[in-house]
């Protein structure tokens, strides 16, 4: 008997089950059933799942029957001159939406020639069993599955011209490239989402070939020239926003240059750029600890003696430039927000040139970063005097079995050659056969290698190199972003131990696992320098163990508990002398008894 | 401090026993035989670690950094008399750990020299393999109108198990109660004496399914195998205090990957050998070369006290003598309030704790002091 579950509750039993999930999907489709009824025949645990309830995720498919897919002609027909929509299929029957479950007990056909009689469902276009990045890759059916999905994932992070409106936009933080260009080789999806007019990347001439080493490990070697020319040229902007807010008691921020009797007035130079109204002129070229606008506001919490008029009584709250940044201003917004106060917005940007260790990738999922950067005439160069931009190691491919990647370099070879772009469609996409077919008739070799003369030496290269033209994506990891490097800096107040993270001018951490490193070379001398990044000097009170303080009235250390006793100095971590604290202020006393080592 | 030689005399026995039956061998003179000696002992002291080195931060860190290239890979052995364990990374968590019941327990049970042969291991195999009442039943039906459940038994299979009906009833009842249980021909019947829903029959049925009827409890699933000239009864789930029972078995030579059962019935230093056994054993299986002394040191300090006590906040960890070395690894509060309401001390002679104060811990190039008799002291 199999069991039969409704929603996930147990129903009953029935002794056939085939005959009632056919039953069920019958009446689905001649529109007795809701069509969000999704029945489930699992022959393992001999069990009916039957759902109803939200939150499944399902799919339409072309309903199959006796071998004949329930779609005709007529219907596409139809749906062209709008005589029927999508909607009426899915009434007909013609289309029923799976969900996870019973995609289980289907047999789906990718192409209508594929169908049999065993088949139950078809692709409306195989082209959907992807999302929507992923079907923008050309050729990806040749890629193993993960580098689908990894270059799916990088599309997302690539550079290009993501609005066109960017101008008058005062995004935080954004990317654009500067001569982004559509790819030679395209797919369906690409025109359905007008993607031509947000292109992402560029087609380079690409060359599978080891070049002095240094692409090696997934490094990539990038023709200077090309650079020159103006290959992933890209400007980065962030908009950097302050207001004039107003406080209780009629007291208000006020964008100004600040004076210089202003509590934690920066040096004169910072200030330089400003204009009379305190904020920066467009076009100023602008570099770390430069401040973009000028702003003071009333301190916290006023003492006993201070006035509320004096100057002094101000605090500066200048908005600077993040460290470690540089740029030009791009522009000055000012306007109001809600509230009516003031708001100034200034955008800055910056040109980010290819440098040693940006990041790139194709949309195949190979990335890599630039690990040297060659000028055009040490280059290797072809037979007609082609200069690959870009020089990838060959060693990529076997272990990966990116062979897209390999199809994408013919075909965009034959279509920057014949002058017209290729479909890479992911199933539907031009053979390899043809490409290579057109390959030889332009005149070149129909594999798409080609003889190569090393740059340096001028010497003909001893095998035939693969060189072809890919669309290449600069993503939004550049080094500009990510160098970050200390020797001395802030420090945490709690704690007085360096502060962390790059924006911070932080620390890089020596954490638990590095400490055990050390311990286990047995090196706990070179262990303790390294934490001594907090270290302080605590008197201790050498007969009852509490840390005493030092009394500037007596010039000298006493104990707050004995009052007449002996106090030692010792060196200790300062978190150690704050767990002690805060032992104490949980009813927790910690003595420290001290003595000769 | 008392002057100590480590002479040939101290070695451990095993190395000793080695060289004799190498020298019955080969013959060597006297003084070849002392000059092998002396060679034997200089190479022992080299490979012994030196005071002050960190071998439980090397041992860690040799098991560890090749855990974490671990494949999370199970590894299926498709159309095979398969076997599911639970390997790699997993397993090696819960030998650690010290679980109560490790996910996938198996037996390896060997025979007596006397009975190894094919029919003897099928005949331990059907003994000890658990057959539940399910396995009986070619179907079965839930019958609403008179809340009754319905069972048509096989009675071929009831047959090979050495059960007649009667013995079924009377295991069966041990365990329904509220049902009026009734055998025609085939088919047992249970009448619910209440007014029952149909998810309370559903219930019923799949406890009635679960009833062992034959076999040891635990052992769902036994295969024998032929390796060297030997046959070996694997099985699925483990009871080694039954089997060891069994007049075939080779108590000598049955294993248990069940390392709190193999400390129950056979004792400590077999559980000690169980622990080092299991881990080289996934270590081995994922192809990955850790030294064993690295997995003794865990089985030594996992067994030391008599009982196992997982490496980690309830075992090792735990019981770790200084307060501040306690709190640093996980549960801090406890260990704090803990140490405050006893006024225990901390003597800083570990690692840990003089970390936390920033001194300089004594292990390493720290082992070393400086001792300096004064003669005033002398004379005292």
């Amino acid at each position: 008997m199999t069991s039969v579950f409704f929603n996930w509750a147990y129903m009953g039993e029935t002794r056939n089950p085939e005959g009632l999930v056919n039953e069920i999907r019958e009446l689905r489709r001649s529109g007795k059933l809701p069509n969000e009824v999704n029945v489930y025949y699992d022959e393992v645990s001999d069990e009916i799942l039957i759902n109803t309830d939200g939150g499944r995720l399902r799919r339409p498919l072309i309903v199959v029957e006796n071998g004949r897919p329930k779609l005709k002609n007529k219907h596409i027909e139809d749906l062209k001159s709008g005589k029927i929509t999508f909607d009426d299929l899915i009434a007909e029957g013609v289309i029923e939406y799976l969900d996870p479950d019973e995609e289980e007990n289907s047999y789906i056909a990718l192409r209508p020639e594929d169908v049999t009689k065993h088949h139950t469902h078809l692709e409306i276009n195989p082209l959907i069993i992807f999302g929507l990045s992923s079907s923008l890759i050309p050729y990806g059916e040749y890629d193993r599955g993960d580098r689908v999905n990894y270059g799916a994932k990088m599309i997302g992070q690539s550079l290009g011209f993501y609005l066109s409106n960017f101008l008058v936009r005062t995004d935080t933080k954004s990317n654009m490239l500067l001569y982004p260009q559509v790819p030679l080789i395209t797919s369906d999806t690409f025109d359905i989402f007008n993607l031509d007019k947000h292109p992402s990347g560029q087609n380079v001439v690409i060359a599978l070939l080891c070049y002095e080493g240094y692409n090696m490990e997934d490094a990539i070697i990038f023709n200077k020239g090309s650079i020159e020319r103006g290959l992933g040229r890209s400007f980065f902007f962030r908009t950097y926003t302050t207001e004039e807010t107003r406080y209780g008691g009629g007291q208000v921020d006020e964008i100004k240059i600040p004076e210089k009797d202003v509590r934690g007035y920066r040096s004169e130079k910072a200030y330089a750029n400003l204009e009379e109204d305190g904020i920066i002129a467009v076009e100023t070229p602008v570099s770390s600890g430069d401040v973009l606008v000028g702003k003071t506001s009333p301190l916290r919490f006023l003492g006993r003696d201070e006035f509320l008029s004096s100057i002094q009584n101000r605090r500066e709250t200048s908005t600077v430039l993040r460290h470690g940044e540089k740029g030009i201003v791009d522009k000055v917004i000012i306007t109001e927000n809600q509230d009516g106060n003031r708001l100034v917005k200034v955008t800055v940007r910056d040109l980010r040139i290819p440098e040693l260790g940006d990041k790139f990738a194709s949309r195949h999922g190979q990335k890599g970063v630039i690990g040297l950067i060659i000028p055009e005439e040490d280059m290797p160069f072809t037979e007609d005097g082609i200069v690959p931009d870009v020089i990838m190691n060959p060693h990529s491919i076997p272990s990966r079995l990116t062979v897209g990647q390999l199809l994408e370099m013919l075909g965009g070879k034959v279509a920057a050659l014949r002058g017209k772009k290729a479909n890479g469609t992911m199933f539907n996409g031009e053979k390899e056969h043809d490409l290579r077919k057109q390959l030889l008739k332009l005149g070149f070799r129909s594999d798409g290698k080609e003889v190569l003369y090393n740059g340096i030496t001028g010497k003909k290269m001893e095998v035939e190199i693969f060189i072809g033209m890919i669309y290449y994506q600069k993503l939004e990891h550049m080094v500009a972003n990510k160098i970050h490097a200390r020797s001395r800096g802030p420090v945490a107040l709690l704690t007085k131990q360096p502060t962390e993270g790059k924006a911070n001018e932080g620390g890089l951490r020596l954490g638990e696992m590095e400490k055990d490193c050390l311990l286990a070379h047995g090196a706990p001398i070179l262990l303790k320098e390294r934490f001594s990044s907090d270290e302080v000097e605590v008197p201790v009170c050498t007969k009852c163990g509490s840390i005493g303080y030092y009394d500037w009235k007596k010039n000298k250390t006493v104990c707050p508990m004995c009052k007449k006793s002996k106090l030692v100095n010792v060196k200790m971590s300062y978190a150690f002398k704050l767990l002690i604290d805060e032992l104490k202020s949980m009813m927790i006393f910690p003595r420290i008894r001290v003595g000769e080592k | 401090m008392k002057e100590t030689t480590f002479t040939y005399e101290d070695l451990p026995l095993k190395i000793r026993e080695s060289v004799e039956e190498n020298f019955e061998k080969y013959k060597p003179t006297e003084a070849q035989k002392k000059r092998i000696k002396e060679r034997v002992l200089e190479l022992y002291k080299k490979i012994s670690y030196e005071p002050g080195e960190a071998i439980g931060i090397v041992g860690a860190q040799s098991i560890s950094e090749p855990a974490t290239q671990m494949t999370m890979r199970t590894y299926h052995a498709a159309g095979a008399v398969a076997k599911q364990v639970s390997l790699g990374l997993p397993r090696l968590i819960e030998i650690v750990d010290a679980r109560r019941e490790p996910s996938t327990p198996i037996m390896e049970i060997r025979l007596k020299r006397e009975y190894n042969d094919k029919e003897n291991a099928r005949r331990v195999a059907r003994k000890i393999k658990e057959t539940k009442f399910k396995d009986v039943v070619i179907e079965d039906v839930i019958d609403l109108v008179n809340s009754a459940i319905e069972f048509k038994i096989n009675f071929e299979i009831l047959n090979e198990l050495n059960l007649d009906k009667e013995s079924l009833l009377n295991i069966l009842k041990k365990y329904v109660k509220n049902y009026k249980l009734e055998m025609e021909d085939d088919i047992i019947k249970l009448t619910s004496q209440k007014d029952v829903t149909i998810r309370d029959l559903r219930r019923m049925k799949l406890k009635v399914f679960d009833i062992t009827i034959a076999g040891i409890k635990d052992i769902s699933y036994v295969i024998v195998m032929k390796k060297d000239d030997e046959w070996i009864v694997t099985t699925l789930g483990s009871n080694l205090r039954k089997v060891l029972k069994i007049k075939e078995v080779d108590p000598t030579r049955v294993f248990s990957n069940d390392i709190r059962e193999v400390e129950k019935v056979l004792g400590i230093e077999a559980a000690r050998n169980a622990i080092i056994n299991e881990l080289s054993k996934t270590l081995a299986d994922q192809s990955l070369d850790v030294d064993i002394r690295h997995l003794i040191l865990v089985g030594d300090i996992m067994t030391c006290d008599g009982t196992i006590k997982p490496i980690g906040r309830y075992g090792v960890s735990g019981e770790k003598r200084s307060v501040l070395a306690r709190a640093n690894f996980e549960t801090t509060v406890k260990h704090l309030t803990e140490a405050a309401i006893r006024g225990e001390k901390d003597r800083l002679d570990s690692i840990i704790e003089n970390v936390i104060v920033n001194q300089v811990a004594p292990i390493g190039t720290n082992m070393c002091e400086l001792v300096y008799k004064t003669k005033k002291r002398s004379k005292k």
